[in-house]
């Protein structure tokens, strides 16, 4: 009987799934709505060298990371899924557009990441 | 009962039933009876006074009248419903739409193809494994409260097959081994008095394993007994994601020869 | 016997006959806004990385009226989000057992929504304290 690989793609929806469950909301809240319209921050939060220092900290480009990357596989998994719901059975090409899109944006962010610096 | 109980037969209900007769149509097509009913009365009544009085053709499967047989199951306005535990007198005034449960072939009117299901439920081996041998002298195979309220809730299936019908990846694929199959293997699986969960474990992995499921959660809300199928699923989709990975560290067998925990014989 | 025909029907339209399936479909799509904002968010490291002129214009599109809009519809996408997650939470867990007894599934839910609302303010108040 073949095993299943889905355990890889499934921890991943899920640690995505709890993250953004526990901080996603708040994420969006500061991120897109606080900085950008000076609530509760200042909207020089968002200036180049704000940014830039919290992404250059390991723990700022590594939270970034984390939450990009779990974020993306999180949905991957789950829009999969909702597309075999919708009766979009195209098996192989739809998870290759799926999961492939996650790590595309994997390596697009761990390059943009990488390439602001420490 | 007292002279204002409304049980004289003053009211009556529309229901709708979807029929299928293989041997003179290709397609099942809905015919409305007029029940007449008291408030005592149940959906299952409902389809056994069509078939005394109105028209014996209709088929539907049927015995306990007591929701323990597991046999009544059928969609009744959309939800999966034992009929013996479903009353008219709460679908009152509206029309009651009774269709065969559904993700089933159906085999004639209310009745469905339930092969499927069997061979999934035999197929998880649904019985005590233990290679470790017991003699007479070690006394019974004793088990504590504890270890039994363990196992309990997953033992109380009554085989309504509400579940798959609830279940819309049992009816996306029919491969999938389905929400009570594993309720009854977690059943196996959790008895201090088995040690055969690797023989049954392949079955959760494989590909129609547990990972077809998407947490819909609906098997749990429709069974009649809360069992929580969806429970022992997800709970395996864990178990099953862990040893994907240790399986390689871990060797195989480790485990083999080791009662759960279970105390031995009685004292003679 | 010989006439058996079982007849197999379509699952067409299946989730929009029941309310449940409903809700389903719907905290399922969930994840079509997790991704849109992942790749704002993704966009905005790129943008950095690009220096402070890709940055800049950048700002421009974020403190649009059009992409706080937007991001007000993320926010209430996932808030729904966390709430059906942690609703689903009890079935996928194991029992946990507590004084003898087992964790009822509400308590594991508002446990889920507690842990949100409290990691949620911690967060704001980190941001603050590192804007101030």
């Amino acid at each position: 009987m073949k095993r299943s690989n889905a355990p890889i793609f499934w921890l991943l929806f899920g640690a995505g799934g709890m993250l953004s469950a526990l901080i996603g909301a708040m994420l969006v809240f500061i991120t897109g709505i606080a900085a950008p319209a000076a609530i509760i921050l200042p909207r020089a939060s968002l200036n180049y060298d704000s940014v830039l220092a919290l992404a250059q900290h390991w723990a700022g480009k590594g939270f970034l990371f984390i939450v990009i990357v779990l974020f993306l596989w999180h949905a991957a998994h789950r829009i999969f899924h909702t597309l075999h719901d919708l009766g979009i059975h195209a098996g192989a090409v739809a998870k290759l557009i799926c999961y492939g899109s996650a790590m595309v944006g994997t390596l697009l962010a761990a390059r943009a990441l990488l390439a602001i610096g420490f | 009962m007292n002279a204002l109980s409304n049980n004289t037969a003053t009211k009556s209900i529309e229901i709708e039933v979807l029929r299928y007769l293989p041997e003179s149509q290709d397609k099942p097509y809905y015919q409305t009876y007029t029940v007449p009913f008291t408030d005592d009365m149940s959906v299952l009544q409902g389809l056994q006074y069509i078939k005394d009085e109105l028209d014996g053709s209709l088929s539907f499967r049927w015995s306990c009248r007591m929701a323990i047989c597991g046999s009544c199951g059928m969609m009744i306005n959309n939800v999966p419903k034992l009929s013996c535990k479903t009353f008219l007198r709460d679908l009152y005034p509206g029309k009651v739409r009774i269709d065969a449960l559904a993700n089933f072939p159906i085999e004639r009117d209310l009745v469905i193809v339930m092969d499927d299901f069997i061979t999934k439920l035999e197929s998880i081996k649904p019985y005590i494994i233990n290679d470790v041998p017991r003699a007479l002298s070690d006394g019974e195979n004793l088990q504590t409260p504890a270890q039994l309220a363990a196992l309990e809730q997953y033992s109380d299936c009554i085989n309504c097959m509400l579940c798959y019908a609830a279940c819309p990846q049992y009816g996306l694929n029919s491969k999938f081994i389905g929400p009570a199959a594993m309720a009854l293997l977690h059943r196996y699986n959790l008895d201090s008095r088995d040690n055969g969960k690797e023989q049954r474990m392949p079955l959760v992995h494989a590909e129609d394993g547990v990972f077809n499921c998407t947490a819909v959660g609906y098997c749990s809300e429709v069974c009649p007994k809360k069992v929580d199928p969806a429970n022992a699923v997800n709970i395996n989709k864990t178990e099953s994601a862990i040893d994907y990975f240790l399986r390689f560290v871990v060797p195989k067998g480790a485990n083999k020869g080791a009662t759960k925990g279970a105390p031995k014989g009685a004292a003679k | 016997m010989n006439a058996r025909r079982p007849y197999k029907r379509p699952m067409t339209g299946w989730w929009q006959k029941n309310p449940y399936l409903v809700e389903y479909m719907l905290h399922e799509a969930t994840a079509f806004f997790v991704a849109a904002y992942a790749v704002i968010l993704l966009v905005s490291a790129m943008k950095l990385a690009q220096g402070q002129g890709a940055w800049d214009q950048w700002v421009v599109w974020l403190t649009s009226p059009l992409s706080i809009g937007i991001h007000f519809v993320l926010l209430a996408a996932f808030a729904y989000h966390a709430w059906s997650w942690f609703n689903i939470m009890p079935r996928t867990l194991p029992p946990i057992i507590v004084d003898g007894r087992k964790v009822g599934p509400q308590t594991i839910t508002f446990l889920g929504l507690a842990a949100t609302v409290v990691l949620s303010l911690l967060l704001l108040i980190v941001c603050w304290g590192l804007a101030r």
